[in-house]
């Protein structure tokens, strides 16, 4: 087998565990419609020709960004096999800061975006920070720690918008949010640019132009784990410590950026929205993208474009979702489709690696069988 | 993976007959029962002066002490299950989607047919939620954590669309919430020391007149006492029930040592007949139950309906009690009535809140003077500059902020973990994927 057949070999196996889990994912909704009185093909059918509406798509790619950063932050600890389950907290009590810190300060524009990415990346890095200090001084399990950390966090966030973050608002408004950010603190939307190569976006569409931040990380995550050898190192401790160790990777150093890493990019997760849409933090700040981040790394395999795919997914679900209950159709149905996928995809990807295992040996037994006497001795 | 046997905790006393160990085992709990009971009489003892420098009633009353027991029974209850999966070596990450079926069920079965109905079938809900993640962590080999998140993801979602189809809009339901449950779980006061009734006849309310006497320490363990012994419900009566009754199932039946062993060294466990698989599944099970119990024990003990995120994070610090308890029952029934106290706090007042500043200031304090003896000058000056910081806060605030006590619990156990002098020890094996047959 030559280099390129066996690469694609190995891409073929690899797509078949997302394929088998959203098939049965897919099957499993539809049951569960059936069951409870609902036509399946007719709901799945809405959903499509409603998510390939335009402002279906743009909806799509803006809901995207969040989940994408979101999982590039869980498969930066993956890769490494540290699970930071912090991303809920690190992502939330960022966005809260920046948003704040971007409304009291004033510079020209993209130093001004600059500076709020930074506190929230800061902001982050900090939290993941934490976590480290205590994994390597005293031994306490990341998730723990990041469990403990969401909740602090959580409430953290709480307090600085409700005690010292808050505007003063006008009698009747009752929405607790931080000042505006001025304008040379928003990041510009992409509509000119649509519009100049000949897309014409709905009224009322606007594609964030985060995004692009979001696919600049996506490569800069790929370089960093697969082209540097500080990835090198990343990927070798995650497969065997021992290993890595042995041949001079310190392991606590390795936890300790890996941590602050993830928490950095974590961090941004909910820029998209502070800088493109509310220009503030809000109430109504969405919740909860830190869980599916986890998932959608998951969906991902860690991989930047695999990612990309989960969140285009999730985000696709959770649009077209929107047009079942004028169908009828209780929407929930779809949070049920992700939880379904994200736990069908590591069974399957479980069972792939084990049917792919028992034939790598089989091979290794035939090929031992018919290696000529000469070869035995030699590998011997 | 680790070959060479751990030596047994009681000092190398290995070939001795069962009978020597039995006593070895028996003198371990008395010792750790004394040092519990010890280490309550100091907490009440702190509290007490709290209570007598602030004027802050409420911190020892048995109105306090009643409803911390019952905010801590969902948490221990949750703690308590994780202690059989987790000593069976699978990490539960997933119990918080298990309490979520847990109140689901409850509140779907407490509208239809009654409270004790809810109970059985929020713990039915909570073992299916465990069966699937033993399904996915034992026969498919899935990573706990990951098994774990997925459940935790997956179980709002479902309760969501059973609502949905359910709870239609003229029953008093909806999406997010159920109907109120048919009744409530009757309540007792325990006779003689709460003035429960015995046959007919009123009995005397020792510990209430204890409480009544205003005498210091005494009238504070009065109060601790009456609380948690007067209007207790038969649920939470079961509930506590649960916490000798699984000591004496893990420890002191040989299929506690089944499942203890396919914790700490399954393939060893294999080698000797134990059917590691059925074991893992049994436990994973049995906590999924005792998530969802603790889940329906909301439903009825609190809100009287299923409320959407009614579980609160409540299956996470069931998890921290877990490890703050050192994988035992009596480690985590501590810290559920840490939680609980906290929780019961923040629900009653704010004075005694602020008050608990004070009492935290002198307990590290005490923690630091216990250092200085022990000669561990990092500890020691770690310990008193936190107690400073909380006596400074103390000194220089009137109240502590709402969202602050809301995460005491959480942070309390990173401070444990961070500080603790005392080696916690998880199951060796706790949370790696056993595959029959492969043991290196």
């Amino acid at each position: 087998m030559n280099v390129w057949s066996r690469r694609l070999r190995r891409f073929a196996i690899g797509l078949l565990g997302p394929v088998v889990a959203i098939g049965f994912a897919l099957a499993l909704s539809a049951v569960i419609l059936k069951i409870s009185g609902h036509d399946p093909w007719q709901a799945f059918r809405a959903m499509y020709d409603y998510g390939k509406t335009r402002a279906s798509i743009i909806s799509m790619l803006n809901r995207s960004i969040p989940y994408y950063i979101t999982g590039l932050a869980v498969a930066i600890g993956f890769k490494m096999n540290l699970f930071n389950i912090g991303v809920e907290g690190q992502y939330r009590l960022a966005a809260v800061i920046a948003a704040w810190a971007g409304a009291a300060v004033k510079f020209p524009a993209p130093i001004h975006v600059l500076f709020i990415i930074a506190v929230a990346a800061a902001v982050g890095a900090s939290l993941g920070g934490i976590t480290a200090i205590l994994k390597v001084t005293r031994n306490v399990h990341e998730v723990i720690t990041s469990i403990m950390l969401n909740t602090i966090s959580t409430g953290l966030a709480a307090y600085l918008l409700a005690a010292h973050f808050a505007q003063k608002n006008k009698p009747g408004d009752l929405i607790i949010k931080t000042k505006e950010i001025p304008e040379s603190g928003w990041f510009p939307s992409l509509n000119g640019l649509l519009s100049r190569i000949g897309i014409e976006l709905p009224i009322g569409s606007n594609l964030q132009g985060f995004i692009v931040v979001a696919v600049l990380l996506g490569v800069a995550y790929y370089f960093l784990v697969w082209r540097t050898r500080f990835g090198y190192d990343l990927r070798a401790s995650g497969i065997n410590p021992f290993a890595a160790e042995a041949s001079g990777v310190d392991p606590n150093r390795m936890v300790v950026t890996t941590l602050l890493l993830s928490g950095g990019v974590a961090g941004l997760a909910g820029l998209s929205q502070v800088l493109g849409f509310f220009h503030r933090y809000t109430i109504d700040f969405p919740t909860g993208l830190g869980f599916t981040g986890i998932g959608i790394a998951l969906l991902g395999r860690n991989h930047p474009v695999g990612i990309a795919f989960g969140s285009l997914l999730f985000a696709f679900l959770e649009r077209s979702a929107q047009v079942l209950d004028l169908e009828g159709v209780p929407k929930e149905i779809v949070v049920i489709m992700q939880g379904v996928m994200i736990l069908s995809i590591v069974i399957a990807y479980e069972v792939v690696h084990r049917l792919v295992e028992i034939q790598e040996r089989k091979a290794v037994v035939e090929a031992t069988h018919e290696a000529p006497p000469g070869m035995e001795v030699a590998a011997a | 993976m680790t070959l060479v046997a751990r030596p047994p905790r009681a000092g190398g006393r290995t070939g001795s007959s069962t009978d020597e160990i039995e006593e070895v085992q028996s003198r371990g709990v008395r010792a750790r029962l004394l040092r519990y009971t010890l280490l309550a009489l100091v907490v009440v003892a702190i509290l007490a002066t709290t209570r007598e420098i602030t004027g802050a009633d409420e911190l020892t009353r048995s109105g306090t002490f009643g409803a911390a027991l019952r905010l801590a029974v969902p948490i221990g209850l949750t703690g308590m299950g994780a202690i059989y999966c987790e000593r069976a070596g699978v990490v539960n990450i997933g119990l918080e989607g298990m309490m979520i079926f847990g109140t689901w069920f409850g509140g779907w079965a407490g509208w239809q047919y009654g409270a004790w109905w809810g109970i059985g079938l929020g713990i039915l809900g909570g073992a299916a939620g465990g069966l699937l993640h033993a399904l996915a962590t034992v026969t498919f080999g899935v990573n706990h954590i990951v098994s774990g998140v997925a459940i935790n993801i997956l179980a709002p979602g479902v309760a969501r669309y059973l609502s949905v189809i359910s709870f239609s809009p003229g029953s008093g339901g909806g999406a997010s919430q159920s109907p109120p449950i048919r009744n409530v779980i009757g309540r007792v006061n325990l006779p003689f020391v709460a003035g429960g009734d015995l046959f007919g006849w009123r009995s005397p309310d020792m510990f209430g007149w204890l409480e009544r006497k205003r005498w210091f320490m005494l009238s504070d363990v009065g109060g601790l006492l009456r609380g948690i012994t007067g209007e207790i419900s038969w649920a939470a009566i079961l509930a506590i029930a649960l916490v000798p009754l699984s000591f004496w199932f893990l420890w002191r039946t040989s299929f506690g040592l089944r499942l203890r062993s396919a914790g700490e060294n399954p393939a060893a466990a294999e080698s000797l007949g134990v059917s590691v698989y059925l074991v893992k599944y049994v436990g994973t099970v049995i906590s999924g139950a005792f998530a969802g119990f603790a889940g329906a024990f909301l439903v009825t003990e609190f809100a009287g309906i299923y409320q959407e995120g009614q579980t609160g994070g409540r299956g996470f610090i069931g998890l921290a009690t877990l490890i703050f308890g050192n994988w035992r029952p009596v480690g985590v029934a501590a810290g559920a009535a840490l939680f609980g106290f906290a929780d019961a706090l923040q629900l009653r007042n704010d004075a005694s809140v602020h008050a608990m500043l004070l009492a935290v200031a002198m307990g590290v304090g005490l923690l630091a003077a216990v250092a200085v003896f022990r000669r561990n000058l990092g500890m020691a000056l770690a310990t008193s500059i936190i107690a400073a910081g909380f006596l400074v806060w103390f000194l220089m605030s009137d109240t502590v902020p709402r969202q602050f006590v809301f995460f005491t619990p959480h942070l309390t156990t990173l401070l444990v973990l961070g500080l603790s002098r005392r080696r916690l020890r998880m199951p060796t094996a706790d949370g790696l994927v056993y595959r029959k047959g492969e043991a290196t």
